[in-house]
């Protein structure tokens, strides 16, 4: 369908994993200076300019299988490692929640500005490393480039293209649940309330017209919702109001209510929440598991500076069968040293998609 | 107004496409054929009228070569014509057409697609059945289709190509209520809101071009019926147009969401709308010839709750009963009237 749909479907999920990641770091205490080299050494892979080169040439999507491969090698771009179900969780959440964003976008082009969101919290992330920044904003101008000047059509046929990319998934995440905009069945609640897109009227009236373009009737019927509005247009520029929520943080922390949560301070773009963002549960789930597995392991300095970090979300009932299967992978051994720079990763990313 | 009847099950579910379901009614043996596009394959389920029998079918779209990439459909859709019913596939790589029940190919048609991909998507996407022998289909490059098609037999032929439409092709249809007296045949729609009206013949013939006036038009679904253009647009409006001249009958804020799907019971006027924000409406559309004026009002909602619907279609004529299906949905819902 759309072969412009690549670069979106893997900057909104890239968005959507530095998201989980940060919000890990920080709930399981790394180190603030750890912390942020383990966000910059990703975001430098993920903005590499030849990926990005490649990322934006017209092109089908990627099967399924080939672009959770782009994933875990992303998510092990840094010094962290990940052990397989906590990649599976991590893959199934962040595909999930863009599948929300994509499902609940007011109008098709909105979907630039869920991207934008994510851009903008990205952005925000390494807005103290100048050179990763410089990738970040060369970004921003491609998409504006690519996407600005298509027209509502083709921006619904890259929807269209991403449905079919998420057909059938219904995998329920408990952030989702709690905030009741998933069902128990896993599928996503579309509510007939609240403000219509813009350029959309707020169904019910009909008027009708003579030959001569003069209107002789209106009639009223009952639209059997409860729209209240129409959603003012966000910026499609590099800077600006996005108005549509969907697309920023829903983990991100608006009230240090946990220690854990302390020193969140630097953080003040996520600080600007969305007010439907369940944060005290999203923080208190993860707390409860940062507490069933414990801290992480950190090596002596000295070592190969790796450090184990394992976290897991409730996704599903059968939650605490697995926690329990992933306390035991908690003690395997610590992952591979990392000693290539961001270059050579960027360059297996590249070498791996390549060969696809 | 209308009633849940019992859901026919599919094999798999429906993908976000427009006008994403065709009915054909078999009263000869009772029977009714659903289809619904779901990725690269179609699914077919026939259903007896007394609801006891249903049977599937998949057909999957054809790949020219060895293909990496699989290809995608964009729509399926019974053709009546007065001899046969053809059932038409377009996908991204060309057009496939099956006698009715799905178990011969008669036809392929390969799209010209370029060799290295360019940032135009290749597809074929609307169809329709127009007079006697013709069916059009068009492609994304907004050029159409026409083919001529035999009473029986394989010898379908691409009888001429029709270059008006710069955008894409989104929908198209053909003059519904069986009266012979209307002038337009046929009516076009693209991914730039513009609405093009026809005649048909060896060469067809462009009556009107009906330009879209709104920056971000975009028209999903179109049926024409005595003479008035009905097509449904991005904005979650219903406009009315008299075919021949482009004169806007009517103006409806139907839906808060993109509208997928527009159908229409032919005997009694009553129109179908579906769209994105879970919701189906039931109008009626009513023809004063004396005072050159159409009339819609509302009838019926019916909420699908937390569906994207991308396909409604009335199951018979008068419009006593119709089906919807919805993104992710394995099912094909059905209503009847009270």
């Amino acid at each position: 369908m759309s072969s412009r749909t690549l670069p979106l479907l893997f900057i909104n999920l890239g968005g959507e994993m530095l998201y989980i990641l940060d919000q890990r770091l920080r709930a399981q205490n790394i180190p603030a200076d750890k912390a942020k080299k383990v966000m910059n050494d990703i975001i430098t892979t993920m903005f590499n300019k030849k990926f990005l080169e490649e990322l934006f040439k017209p092109q089908e999507l990627y099967s399924k299988k080939a672009l959770r491969t782009v994933f875990d090698r992303l998510a092990h771009a840094s010094i962290m490692r990940l052990n397989q179900a906590s990649m599976d969780k991590l893959y199934d959440l962040m595909t999930m929640a863009f599948k929300y964003q994509v499902l609940l976008c007011p109008r098709a082009k909105d979907i630039l500005l869920v991207s934008f969101n994510h851009m903008d919290a990205i952005k925000d992330f390494v807005k103290d490393t100048p050179s990763v920044l410089s990738q970040v904003d060369e970004t921003y101008r491609q998409l504006i480039e690519m996407y600005t000047p298509l027209s509502s059509g083709e921006f619904q046929l890259i929807r269209q293209t991403l449905l079919i990319f998420f057909q059938d998934m219904h995998i329920r995440v408990s952030i989702f649940l709690k905030d009741k905009v998933q069902n128990s069945n896993g599928r996503f609640v579309l509510p007939i309330s609240g403000p219509v897109p813009h350029g959309t009227h707020i169904p019910g009236l009909i008027r009708m017209f003579s030959c001569n373009g003069e209107e002789v009737k209106r009639l009223q019927f009952r639209n059997g919702g409860n729209y209240t509005g129409v959603l003012r247009e966000g910026s499609f520029e590099m800077f600006g109001e996005r108005v549509i929520k969907l697309g920023t943080n829903m983990y991100s922390v608006s009230r240090p209510v946990e220690t854990h949560m302390s020193g969140t301070s630097k953080n003040s773009a996520q600080k600007k929440s969305v007010n439907t963002a369940p944060n005290p549960l999203a923080k208190e789930e993860l707390n409860m598991l940062a507490r069933l597995m414990g801290g992480m392991e950190v090596q002596k300095p000295g070592n190969a500076d790796s450090v184990l970090l394992c976290y897991e979300h409730c996704f599903n009932q059968q939650a605490n069968a697995e926690l329990v299967k992933i306390m035991g992978d908690f003690t395997e051994e610590a992952g591979e040293p990392c000693s290539s720079s961001a270059n050579s990763k960027g360059d297996d990313l590249l070498a791996m998609m390549d060969g696809l | 107004m209308y009633h849940k009847e019992k859901s026919i099950q599919m094999k798999s579910s429906a993908s976000a496409l427009y006008n994403n379901l065709s009915v054909l009614r078999i009263a000869p043996r009772s029977l009714t054929y659903f289809t619904v596009v779901h990725a690269n394959m179609v699914n077919m389920v026939s259903a007896s009228w007394d609801g006891l029998n249903y049977s599937h079918r998949q057909l999957q779209s054809k790949e020219a070569n060895v293909a990496t990439s699989s290809s995608l459909i964009m729509q399926a859709a019974w053709c009546v014509l007065p001899s046969r019913d053809i059932l038409v596939l377009t996908s991204q790589k060309g057009i496939q057409m099956y006698e009715s029940d799905g178990s011969i190919m008669v036809y392929w048609h390969a799209l010209d697609t370029p060799e290295t991909q360019t940032a135009q998507a290749v597809f074929a996407r609307g169809i329709a059945a127009v007079r006697e022998k013709y069916i059009c289909v068009g492609i994304s490059s907004g050029s159409m289709l026409v083919f001529d098609v035999p009473i029986k037999g394989s010898n379908i032929t691409l009888s001429e190509v029709l270059e008006e439409h710069k955008e894409s092709i989104t929908d198209l249809a053909s003059e519904c209520s069986g009266s012979l007296e209307c002038i337009a045949d046929m009516v076009s729609a693209d991914d730039s809101g513009n609405l093009c009206v026809w005649k048909s013949g060896e060469d067809f013939q462009l009556l009107n071009k009906i330009p879209d006036k709104a920056i971000e038009a975009f028209c999903s679904s179109v049926k024409l019926w005595k003479g008035t253009v009905v097509a449904g647009y991005g904005t979650g409006q219903i406009r009315l147009y008299e075919a021949v001249t482009g004169i806007v009958h009517a103006e409806v804020n139907a839906h808060a969401r993109w509208i997928y799907s527009l159908d229409i019971a032919p005997f009694s006027g009553l129109l179908l709308s579906a769209a994105e924000d879970s919701l189906v409406r039931v109008w009626h559309l009513t023809m004063t010839p004396e005072t050159n004026s159409v009339e819609i009002v509302h009838m019926y909602n019916e909420c699908v709750t937390d569906t994207q619907i991308c396909g409604a279609k009335f199951c018979d004529g008068d419009g006593y009963a119709f089906a919807v299906t919805g993104y992710d949905l394995s099912e094909i819902i059905r209503y009847t009237q009270v």
